[in-house]
């Protein structure tokens, strides 16, 4: 800055002396009246840009805090059980006896880690079928207005809160799940057939997309072979949609992970390692929400809670680390 | 023949999957709006709801969800909206800007009880602001920002390149020309992004249960001193919200027309959701035409 400063000087000056003709009448543009401050100061427009650019950039660093702070604190109050109270993590893992009221050899989320994982898993194996029918029905077979109106009723289930599933889940399902298999209708069973319609229209639409992104090249080549629509789709258009399939079906499996009031409402809320899909059990997210309320800041068991909050983080994390390698390896 | 046969067996398996996926969505919203839309009455929206006796209604949970929703967009819109112009306009393809992409990404996927009890540790406790309006508005803009972001970077960048630099060949600088021409012509997409983001909010729980808390204050409509712990307006006071009022009545609520109460909530949220879907869609739409004189894409 200062180096153009001087040349400009220079060039004034220079100009001031081989100057032949005086201004009378311009004095304010007179060569002598130039104030070479005000010429090299950044200009209005300048200004404004770097004030709005800085601004929000400002908002950027903003959400970067938050993030780091979610992370921060959720993972200090998670690892106090293990660094504090002395918690062995391979028995917070595996060990499915959970009473951390009675100390910290009974710290054990191994029965809502296998719960939350078989919910999970479950609900992405039955929607995903699902979500591919209507994904090819939406992209291959109808293109039309009834394609379009199944959208956005598709939308509109995203829509939905959850705890309006988790209450036609307590007065539809789980009554009908006690009226057919017997129990309570509690358990597995029931948060499963919930969870499947809450991430069967998140899985759908990504399949759409990635149906969608197949090159329209590739379908017309296969009908000009001779392929039929079924043909085409099993060899073409499934296989080269295969990787973000995937990538959709992770995302519907984070969501069912980590949805907590629907599940609480129909899980039964027992920390019992399921005997069968009907019994009585409790998730990680689902534990969470019915205990958390109900012990002291700081003390063992509030820890334990927070162990399992880490735990959900972390595979929230994980989920998002799988999106991108598959993303990254395609 | 056999490729001919497979084709008609995958078809009808296709049409079978779809046409009961179309059977459940009908049960189900038929099935929420049919078991509520009765019970739905004036005197039901506009009674204060009851702890232990039949007949409640949920005036006070609706005012609240309301409320609470202005507030979270009134502290996330404008950092949403900086944040996307940052990502839409200024930045360039750098680690910094791919990591802050990559920490939206994580923030919008985070479950949203790990975000409502981060707000429970941080803004209930540490920050010692109690169950409050205030502490549950906070705790949604964790969950709002990063979609409402998302949203408003997609119709920023919607606005085609040739208007900026229209903009610029008038000599405007860059931070004029996205005031100016830009954001004007993205009006129509953010405004369908903060509806559609809006709606998402509305129906929250998880997320409100250990920050805005699950009961409810003795509210005074007239009192209008936003100090006074008994205002309306107060943002310092306890607030139950609809989905947050569904969720305690059912499961721990000892009210004896539970599933009256839960069944009408749960239509009026779903009225309220398919309100907002379709008004954003309408009002972008229209939005645009007004704005743009084109028709809309």
């Amino acid at each position: 800055m200062s180096k153009n400063k001087q040349d400009l000087q220079e060039v004034v000056e220079q100009a001031i002396a081989e100057q032949k003709v005086p201004h009378v009448k311009f004095k304010k543009t007179a060569p002598q009246n130039v104030d070479v401050a005000k010429l090299t100061k950044a200009s209005k427009e300048t200004r404004q840009e770097r004030w709005g650019k800085g601004l929000t950039f400002l908002a950027i660093i903003l959400i970067g805090i938050l993030i780091i702070a979610i992370i921060g604190f959720v993972g200090m109050h998670g690892l106090a059980t293990f660094t504090s109270d002395k918690v062995n993590i391979g028995h917070f893992l595996f060990s499915s006896e959970w009473n951390p009221s009675a100390g910290s050899s009974h710290v054990g989320a191994g029965a809502m880690i296998v719960t939350s994982f078989a919910v999970t898993l479950l609900a992405a194996l039955i929607a995903t079928p699902f979500a591919i029918a209507v994904a090819l029905f939406m992209t291959e077979f109808e293109l039309g207005k009834r394609s379009s109106l199944l959208q956005s009723v598709m939308e509109l289930l995203v829509g939905i809160p959850s705890v309006v599933y988790g209450f036609l889940g307590l007065t539809v399902v789980v009554p009908a799940i006690r009226t057919i298999f017997g129990g309570t209708g509690f358990g597995i069973l029931a948060a499963t057939l919930i969870l499947f319609v809450m991430v069967l229209p998140t899985i759908t639409s990504l399949t759409v997309d990635a149906f969608k992104a197949v090159p329209k090249e590739l379908r017309k080549s296969s009908a000009a072979l001779g392929a039929t629509r079924w043909q085409t789709i099993y060899h073409v258009v499934l296989r080269a949609a295969r990787s973000r399939i995937l990538t959709a079906i992770i995302f519907g499996m984070a969501r069912a992970f980590g949805e907590a009031l629907a599940v609480q409402m129909v899980i039964g809320n027992a920390v019992l390692m399921p005997a069968n899909l009907v019994s009585p059990s409790a998730t990680l997210t689902s534990q969470l929400t019915s205990q958390m309320g109900n012990t002291v800041m700081g003390t063992l068991p509030n820890n334990a809670l927070w162990s399992l909050a880490l735990l959900l983080l972390a595979m929230s994390l994980f989920f998002n680390f799988l999106v991108r390698l598959i993303g990254k390896r395609s | 023949m056999n490729s001919k046969r497979n084709d008609r067996i995958a078809t009808g398996v296709i049409y079978f999957l779809v046409g009961l996926v179309i059977l459940l969505l009908i049960g189900i919203i038929g099935n929420i709006l049919l078991s509520g839309v009765p019970h739905l009455s004036w005197d039901f929206l506009t009674k204060a709801s009851s702890s232990f006796e039949a007949g409640g209604g949920i005036r006070d949970q609706l005012f609240n969800s309301l409320y609470l929703l202005v507030l979270t967009l009134l502290i996330s819109l404008p950092i949403a909206l900086g944040a996307a112009i940052y990502l839409a306009e200024y930045a360039a393809d750098t680690w910094l800007t791919r990591l802050i992409r990559t920490t939206i990404e994580i923030l919008s996927s985070l479950p949203s009880i790990v975000v409502g009890l981060f707000g429970y540790l941080v803004f209930v406790v540490q920050f010692g602001l109690g169950f409050s309006i205030i502490a549950g508005a906070l705790a949604l803009t964790f969950f709002n920002l990063p979609i409402l972001t998302s949203n408003i970077e997609q119709a920023i960048n919607g606005v085609p390149q040739a208007q900026r630099e229209a903009g610029w060949a008038l000599g405007l600088s860059n931070w004029k020309t996205i005031r100016g021409i830009v954001l004007p012509a993205a009006l129509p997409g953010i405004i369908t992004g903060v509806i559609l983001s809006a709606g998402r909010v509305f129906g929250e729980a998880a997320a409100l249960i250990y920050t805005a808390g699950q009961s409810g204050s003795t509210i005074d409509y007239a009192n209008w001193n936003i100090f006074s712990p008994t205002s309306f307006l107060n943002v310092m006071r306890p607030a139950e919200t609809l989905a947050v009022h569904i969720w305690k009545v059912n499961t721990e609520g000892i009210v004896p027309d539970v599933n009256v109460v839960s069944a009408a909530t749960s239509a009026l949220l779903i009225i309220v959701v398919i309100i907002f879907n379709f008004g954003a869609r309408a009002l972008g739409n229209w939005l645009y035409k007004r704005l743009t004189a084109a028709k809309a894409k």
